[in-house]
């Protein structure tokens, strides 16, 4: 399983990107190369990463710039072709500008930068970044953005439901899924989602964060691992 | 009442990285055409006066004090009478 290659896009303003590295391939034990945004090369990866930040110092709007980065035309191929694809805050944003995941994201309803962490209910445990994670529905994962506010119309939201792209809903530590349990004003406390394929996810949450057990909190070791399990089975 | 609209660019010698960096993303897309982008803001709002006159002169003062830096912006605006 841990021939499994990721691929960590490196965008000027990215600033995850080692998180993510550290994580998978330092305690996770994965294949990880970066790939520089103005490349075209995915390195032979599984899985490509998005990671968070704030890439091209978010102007015009977020994502908007780096989704026409050189590397986003072969990661956009890679990704109607079914690869694996996950974008991490500010790449979940940079996902939606390049219309592999539909709606946006705005600004928190607080106006207020939210870095804390925050319990998520799994709503679809049958992805493939989640299956094999259902005797834990609750992950405590951290968030850290301003403009998470996820937002999509009614057509959309029932696209969603009905095609089971949900995967992530903010929620208490026991999974109630409430107004109060909403850090940013998200539609229906939405905090990640797939696409119809199933092959690409878009999440505010930092799983790479919360990898490390000398932080006492590994939970996002699930969701790699998922992956890990999944795409190659 | 007046309509406002202000419309705030940073001065030509002033360095704009965001249009840079938007520019950047232009030529990616495939338009090598395009030069000289430049951000700028567009504000508009309300001056619940009669005069037209004192509207310009209360916009003069917001401009100047508050929506732009006069050392690094140029601002123009726009009056407008509303019902």
């Amino acid at each position: 399983m841990n021939e499994l290659k990721f691929g960590v896009v490196v965008f000027p303003g990215s600033n995850c990107d080692h998180d993510a590295y550290y994580a998978l391939n330092k305690l996770l034990g994965f294949k990880v190369h970066f790939l520089w945004h103005k490349e075209n090369d995915l390195k032979e990866s599984d899985v490509i990463i998005l990671p968070g930040g704030f890439s091209y110092g978010d102007y015009l709007r977020t994502g908007a710039i780096a989704r026409f980065s050189p590397i986003m035309k072969s990661v956009i191929e890679f990704a109607n072709k079914g690869g694996t694809v996950i974008g991490i805050c500010n790449g979940f944003q940079i996902l939606l500008e390049a219309g592999l995941l539909p709606g946006v994201l705005l600004r928190n309803i607080s106006l207020n930068f939210v870095c804390k962490d925050v319990y998520l209910s799994v709503e679809n445990t049958d992805s493939n970044f989640t299956r094999g994670i259902e005797d834990k529905n609750v992950l405590k994962i951290p968030i850290a953005h301003g403009e998470g506010n996820y937002f999509a119309d009614d057509y959309t939201l029932n696209e969603l439901k009905d095609n089971n792209q949900i995967v992530f809903k903010y929620s208490s530590d026991k999974g109630k899924v409430s107004e109060k349990h909403n850090p940013n004003g998200s539609v229906e406390n939405i905090a990640g989602i797939i696409n119809k394929n199933g092959n690409v996810l878009g999440m505010m949450p930092h799983p790479e964060r919360c990898c490390d057990p000398v932080l006492k909190n590994t939970d996002g070791q699930l969701i790699f691992n998922a992956i890990a399990n999944n795409i190659f089975n | 009442m007046f309509k406002a609209k202000v419309l705030v660019k940073r001065r030509p010698s002033i360095l704009d990285p965001q249009g840079k960096a938007i520019e950047i993303g232009a030529n990616h897309l495939g338009l090598t055409n395009v030069k000289n982008t430049r951000i700028g803001k567009f504000i508009e709002f309300d001056v619940d006066v009669k005069d037209k006159s004192k509207a310009e002169k209360e916009v003069n003062l917001y401009c100047n004090k508050l929506l732009s830096n006069p050392i690094m912006e140029d601002y123009e605006f726009t009056l407008e009478e509303v019902k």
